[in-house]
This record gives C-alpha cells, structure tokens and sequence, in this order.
C-alpha cells in the first residue's frame, strides 16, 4: 500500500509502483478532474500540483511519489471553486468544451504562486498545456485578471495591517 | 449541464427501476407535443417548469464546447419570458425522440447547424409553452388570456394587476393543449436571445465536477482498451489471450469486429498495459503499400484527367482563357488531418438481453443510438443512449460512431457488466476519420487591366462522402466537395467571374476521411484566396481593391471584407516589419472575413494579429461567436503550421501529439472580432472562420517574404530570406 497526501488528506492506495499518478488518482482515488489526454506529458491535461509545482502526472509513477508531498487535484484548488483563477475562468467563460480547462487552471494557478504577475512572455513560457477548442486567448486575459485579483487582495491585506 | 438527463431525472426522482424503462412504455410513433401522466410537470417537449420555479429547457443538440446548449437555451428562454437566471438544461434520449415521433427532430450537430437548422422549431416551443402558462393563469382568474402578460416568469393581469408565477400554474398549463399557431418575436426586441450572456455549463469545468465520457463510473463497472489493425481496412489474424491473462486485474481478452482486439480489466490502466503486452498478429490486408507519396501521385495526375464532375460552371472558361493577355497558374495541396480532441473516443455499454445502454459523448445521439442498435442486434426501442458533455468534437464523434459500435461488441460479451471502452491517444491517432486530402490547379486569365476574363478550377482528390455514406452518391459528384464553389447557397462562391468552372476529378485513397471542423470549406477557400492574391500580384492591384472589384455581387461578403480591413489599417502603414493579408469567404450560411498581420524573424513567422469579421445574418450569443472565432483560428492555423498525417506501409505515422503537434498559447495571435449580423437569415459560427485562418495569414506571409506557399504544413518549408 502506499501513502499518499491528496488534497489535504492521507490516503492509501494499493497499486503497483509503476502506475502512473494518473491514473492512481482517476481509479484509485476517484478524482476525475484530471484528465487524460496525451500520456507522454505533451498536452497538460493532467496536471496537477506537488508541493506547488505543476507537475504532469500521466508519466509520474506512483513510487516516485512519497506520503511527505502535498498533492492538490483540481477538486482540491480550493474548497467552494472560488480560487481566483476559476473565478477569473467563470468571469471570462474561458471553457468551451472544457476536458483540457482543469489542468490548464492548476498550470495557471502554478504559474500565479511563483509569479504574480506574469508578463505575457512569462504566459507564453510556462503555460504549454493544449487546448483544442482555442481557448488560448482567453486563457491569457484569464490569467491577467486573476493576477490583478490577487494584487487587490493582496494590497487590501496590506491595507488592513 | 449535469449528467441528468430526461429518464435519468426521472429515475432519480421517481420509482427506481420504472424510471429507466419509462420510455419504453410509451406509444411507439405517436407524435406527442403535449405533456401527459407521464411527463406531469412538462409544459411540452421542450420545457418543464418545476413548482420551485426552476424552468428546465430541453435540448437536442449537443454541447461539444460550441455553445450550442446555451444558444438554444437563450431562444426558448427568449420566446418563454421566463427568469434567465432560473433557467437549466437537459438532453431527452434519443430513443425517447424516437418514440415521441421524433418531437425534438434532429439530434444531428455539425455543419454549424446547431442553432441555424432549429432556431424556429425551438423557439415556436418556447413560444407556445409561454401561450399554455398564461392561458392556465387566466383560467384560473376566470379572465381572457389576451388581458395577461409575462415576464421573467411572472404572468400578470393588466386590468386587475393580480400576478402568479410560472411555477404555480404549471401543473395546469401541462394539461392544455399545445397551441399550433404560435407568433414570434422580432429578433430586435429580444432580450436574453441575442445578449453576451455567459454560458450555462462553465460552473462544472472550472471545478472539475464536470463528468465526460472519459470520467463516467457505474457500479461494477469494468475497463477496455483497444488495438485495431494498424493498416486501415486490415483484420485479426490471431492473439494470445494467455499471455496477459494472469495480469493483474485482468477480466478478458475479446475481439471486436474483424479488425480489432481488447482487453478489459478491473481498472484503465491495468487494461491498457495488459494490451500493450498481448501478442497480436494481423491480417494487413490490401492496401499494406500504401503511402502518402503514392496518394499524392494518383491525385497529381487526376489534375489532367478528362473527366471530372463539375460542380459549378457558368460563362465559357475555355473561351475566357483564350482571350486573356495573362495567364495565371498554380497548384496546391492539403494533406489529411487528424482531428485530435482533446478527449479520446470512448463509450460505456452495459448490455443484457433485453437493453443496451450507451453512455457517450456524441454529436449525433440518434446516430450512436442507430450504431447500438445495429452492434447489439437489439431493436432501438430496446437501446438507449445517455448523451455527455463532449470534450471536443470537430465532426470526429457524429457522422460514424465507430467507438460505440466496439463498445456494445465488448459489452455483448460480458452481459450485465457496464464496460467502459477508452481509446489511448495513439489509437486516436492512427484510427481517425481523416480530413480529406486533395491537390488543386487553379489558372485564370486577366485583361490587360487587369480582371479576370476567366477562372478554372480543377480539384482532385478524396470525397468525405464517397468514404463515409457511398450509397448517398451512387457514383456520383459529392456536392461537399464543392463547399465554397458552389453556385449559391450555405456555400456560395463569392466572386462574380463571368468565365467560370470548377470540376472534381474523384480520387479516393485507402485511408477513412471524414468531417473535419470547417470541412472542405477549409481548403477549397485557402486554394482561391491564395490564388486571388496571386492574381491581384500578377494585376499589379491592390489585394483588396482587386477583390472588390470582383465581387460586386457579393455585398455582403464585400462588406465583412471592408469591415477586416478598416479595422486593421489596410491601406495605411503597418508597425515596422509587419505586413498584412486578406481571405474572405462564404460557409456554412454565413460570410466571413480575416486580416492577418505578420512578421518574419529569423525564419519563424510571427502571426501578431487577426481582424476577423462575421455575418452570420442573426446572433444569438455574440460573445460566444467571439470565443467561436478565437477558436477558430487555432484549429485552422494549427493544420497549416504544423498539421498532417502522412501514411506509410498503409498506416498513420502520427502518433502523438509529440509528432502531430499544434498551437499552444505562444502562437496564438491577438484576434479582433467584428460580430455584425446583417439580419434576415441564419448562419453557422463553429466552422466558417477556419477557412480564412490560413488563407489570410499566408497572404500576409507572402506579402512579408515573397514566399508563396502552395503546400501544407508551413513548419516543411523555410521562410527565411531567400
């Protein structure tokens, strides 16, 4: 069995060391919001965080996890879907068919924890996640608005201090 | 949109086992607009209001990320005066279509004909539900109905000023008739049609709570993934099923059809390694050869054949040619695409012997229900197929549902287990329904100032429907293959050459074609734009002024044309180094037009901006044709950067999108919309901007480098300065 840390609780998974995160947290765990769609890591749909770092889980075995790292699912970004990237995601109606639009949100999410205000280079950069539909320029007006949202959060903060 | 569905709902709600089997207890044939015991809170087909004033609008066609739900939502909601922030969605199955004398008409959603193909039977439902709402007011006020009005899902009596709500006087209203005449609204008084509304299904994909096909568990349920014969038209010669059987979760080693195998097993992946090590021998069959060069070839020489059928001919091109001072020649070629949604084809079956339910993202629910009925060898009354949310579509998932046919062949071998069939990419790949490959030879005449005394146009190459439906042609012309030559309609011609033909010489490789997003529009239009753009060069004329000049029977593509290039600047000086490219065309009912603006550094095209220009006649949901438009471009451009298939030894090469690669977000160029609907007709929004993409940005290209680009993908030639 191994451990692991989902979403802020301890699970335990009895699945073979070479089962790719993946599909330990799609069939072992029940968490569909991560999707498949390439399986060599190319297209990003199922990315998710450890320890706050996007990470593609279709080609990350199980045994290179341990209990120690923080896995957050998209179904763990936040506890009510109010993360401000969904928020800006929701404002914006970036999906349109919406399979790659989960992992595309956890890679922005990323991208914002490490850079708050990412350039559109920076964006151009780090976001690599594929989206068939051609949601990409909403994805970047997208990211730019939670960036913003996060700035005024940030500045109210600093305000009440 | 959740995974409710009409029986569902009822499932859920009522009775347990009745629930499912509902439907089945219907009359069969009998055409019932009109609410009943069995549907106790429907207003009629299309909408159900529900005593907590939740107003639930029924939808056939389906939601693939286009907006269709919405857009149709919005048309019912429009003509019902209901509250738009009450308002929810549900797919009826399409065995329920078929037993209510197909009361929702079609299921079919591709040729951007969602919302354009029933916007008018839509809206008549919201209309006449609206007529049995207030008619049940005012007959329990004792007044005339003609003395009361709604609004958001408020009926008020003008003289009394009494007031009540939808969801008091449903029961009643569901049990009057359905009035047949019904008026509708001018489109310039709506309300909630019309408006940028934001989309009704967005909540579930940005939390991850959406289920598609890919996600959906049933108790019990088992796993399957799939190997067909890697060279099209090939079939199982043998595999050893002992191999994998003492794998870990590992149920079953079957067969499907002729051509394929699988393995299913408690989970995915369990299946999927399993297969990966199952010794498979094949039977290549006949077309083991085939290559793309030797496609090439076959089609290269069918621009000289003698006969071809023709699709559009009007003047003396001959004749037209003969008196030219100039002659202007060229041949182009589009390879096959894959259409590579995002979520690979897949399908849930559980069969017994008496039902076969199919749970499946499709385009065309009466189409998966025909294929379940067939693989089952059940009557379809005996079938039912659950509609999902489609995590992309492109014309992959309508027209042959080649999943669902393998997953009720799985399923049949295991009855009572629900099956779920997932595709890995690579089969994706390799088994797709291809866009067409075709070569074109363009050669026009111009006068001495310069128009053109004639314009020929010989394509050769695949037929979609020769490949998909050949008993639709008989041996005969595929009139799809004309999209965008066509004399007049969805896909008119749009310039004025009084010399004029275009023909088909028909040459149809092994490998399947299909319904590419934009389809044949995408490169009949890239052939002439680019070749107008040749000739307006060889005129020494301005692109645009060249166009105008020929097409003063086309004002309504003339004036998307105007509308791109003022918004862009044409005429004035673009920013150092950026050069600009027009295309325009007709598809798919409505007219269209784009504006590139490129540069070139280092021999890597930079796409910096696109003005876009729509008029699809009547907007529904403009900031949705906006998102449609955006999209647009990247599906069209990503084919001609970097798209193809090329067959060798018989097979697809492309595997992945490490070698099928596409747009990410660093190539995505500013886009512009300009949505302006000149009213009067409908036209399609998903597809037509796919044929302008390239088009207008190689216009643009050449403009930059001198490079005229006649053959695709763009990544095989070099840019940089000759």
């Amino acid at each position: 069995m191994a451990k692991l840390n989902v979403n802020g609780r301890d699970v335990e998974v009895d699945a073979d060391g070479s089962t790719p995160l993946l599909w330990v947290l799609r069939e072992h765990l029940g968490l569909t919001g991560t999707k498949y769609g390439c399986g060599i890591a190319q297209c990003g749909a199922c990315t998710v965080h450890i320890n706050g770092q996007a990470v593609r889980t279709c080609v990350r075995p199980l045994a290179s996890v341990s209990a120690g790292d923080e896995i957050v699912t998209i179904e763990g970004l936040s506890e009510d879907g109010s993360h401000p990237v969904q928020q800006a995601w929701r404002e914006l109606d970036v999906p349109q068919c919406g399979y790659c639009q989960t992992g595309m949100i956890m890679a922005s999410a990323a991208l914002l924890a490490k850079n708050a205000a990412p350039s559109d280079d920076d964006i151009d950069r780090e976001i690599t996640n594929i989206c068939r539909c051609g949601t990409y320029r909403r994805v970047r007006a997208g990211i730019h608005l939670a960036a913003d949202s996060l700035a005024k959060d940030a500045s109210k903060a600093g305000g009440a201090a | 949109m959740s995974l409710v569905n009409v029986s569902r709902r009822r499932f859920l709600v009522g009775s347990s086992a009745a629930g499912l089997s509902l439907g089945l207890a219907l009359p069969f044939g009998a055409r019932r607009a009109h609410a009943s015991a069995d549907f106790p809170d429907e207003i009629n087909a299309w909408v159900v209001v529900q005593p907590d004033e939740t107003v639930i609008i029924r939808i056939a066609r389906s939601e693939m990320g286009q907006g269709t739900l919405t857009g149709l939502a919005q048309l019912v909601a429009e003509e019902l005066d209901c509250d738009w922030n009450r308002v929810t969605t549900e797919y009826p199955t399409p065995t329920e279509n078929l037993e209510r004398g197909r009361v929702w008409q079609s299921f079919a959603t591709g040729g951007s004909r969602g919302i354009r193909e029933s916007h008018q039977y839509v809206r008549e439902g919201g209309a006449a539900a609206r007529m049995m709402l207030i008619s049940a007011a005012a007959a329990d006020w004792g007044v005339p109905a003609s003395e009361c009005s709604a609004s958001k899902g408020t009926i008020t009596h003008g003289p009394s000023g009494r007031t009540t709500s939808y969801g008091k006087v449903a029961g009643a209203a569901s049990r009057l008739e359905v009035p047949e005449q019904v008026s509708l609204k001018d489109p310039k008084d709506w309300t909630i049609a019309g408006q940028p509304l934001k989309r009704l299904d967005t909540d579930p994909k940005v939390t991850g709570a959406q289920v598609y096909g890919a996600d959906i568990s049933l108790p019990g349920m088992l796993n399957a993934a799939i190997k067909q014969c890697p060279v099209f038209g090939g079939t199982v010669k043998s595999f050893d099923a002992a191999a994998v059987a003492g794998r870990p979760g590992v149920r079953k080693v079957v067969q499907v059809g002729d051509d394929a195998v699988a393995v299913v097993a408690d989970r995915w992946w369990e299946a999927k390694t399993a297969l990966d090590s199952l010794p498979v021998e094949w039977n290549f069959g006949e077309h083991a050869d085939a290559s793309s060069e030797a496609m090439a070839k076959i089609i290269g020489e069918a621009l000289d054949a003698d006969q071809a059928f023709v699709g559009n001919e009007r003047g003396d091109a001959a004749a037209g040619l003969e008196r030219a001072a100039k002659t202007v020649q060229a041949t182009y070629a589009y390879p096959h695409q894959n259409h590579a949604t995002m979520e690979p084809m897949n399908a849930t079956v559980k069969y017994t012997d008496d039902l076969c339910e199919v749970w499946c993202p499709t385009q065309n629910g009466e189409g998966a229900l025909a294929t379940a009925a067939e693989a089952s060898g059940l009557p379809p009354t005996q079938c039912q197929v659950y509609k999902l949310l489609l995590g992309g579509g492109f014309g992959r998932r309508g027209a042959i549902h080649d999943f669902v046919r393998q997953a009720v062949l799985i399923a049949k071998q295991m009855p009572g287990t629900p099956v779920k069939l997932m595709w890995t990419r690579e089969e994706d790949m390799t088994h797709g329904q291809y866009h067409p490959v075709t070569q074109a030879r363009l050669t026009a005449g111009l006068d001495d100032d310069g128009n053109v005394t004639a314009f020929r146009v010989r394509i050769a190459g695949q037929s979609i429907l020769a490949g998909m439906m050949p008993e639709r042609l008989g041996g005969g012309p595929d009139p799809v293959a004309f999209q965008c030559y066509a004399p007049d309609g969805d896909h008119a011609f749009a310039y004025d050459f009084e010399n004029l033909l275009v023909d088909h010489a028909m040459r149809n490789p092994h490998v399947p074609p299909g319904f590419w997003r934009g389809v044949n529009a995408n490169q009949n239009t890239l052939y002439t734009e680019c070749f107008i753009d040749e000739l307006a060069h060889a005129a020494g004329r301005d692109p645009l002024e060249f166009r105008l000049a020929h097409m003063k029977q086309h004002p309504k593509n003339a004036a998307v044309l105007k509308a791109v290039a003022e918004k862009a600047g044409w005429g004035e000086p673009a920013p150092d180094g950026v050069f600009r490219g027009l295309a325009q065309c007709t598809a798919f009912g409505s007219h269209i037009a784009a504006c590139a603006e490129v540069s070139v550094k280092d021999g890597q095209l930079v796409m910096h901006r696109i003005v876009a220009a729509t008029d699809c006649g009547t907007a529904v949901n403009p900031q949705q044709i906006e998102a449609q438009v955006e999209g647009s471009f990247v599906y069209g451009l990503s084919a001609m950067l970097y798209g193809e298939c090329t067959v060798k030894d018989g097979r697809v090469q492309q595997t992945n999108f490490h070698n099928y690669p596409v747009m990410f977000i660093r190539d995505m160029p500013e886009v512009e919309t300009i949505v302006m609907p000149s009213g009067g007709f409908w036209g399609g929004v998903g597809e037509p901007t796919i044929a302008v993409a390239a088009p207008a940005v190689l216009n643009a290209l050449f403009a930059a480098t001198g490079k005229r680009i006649r053959s695709f993908p763009l990544k095989h030639h070099d840019l940089s300065a000759a």
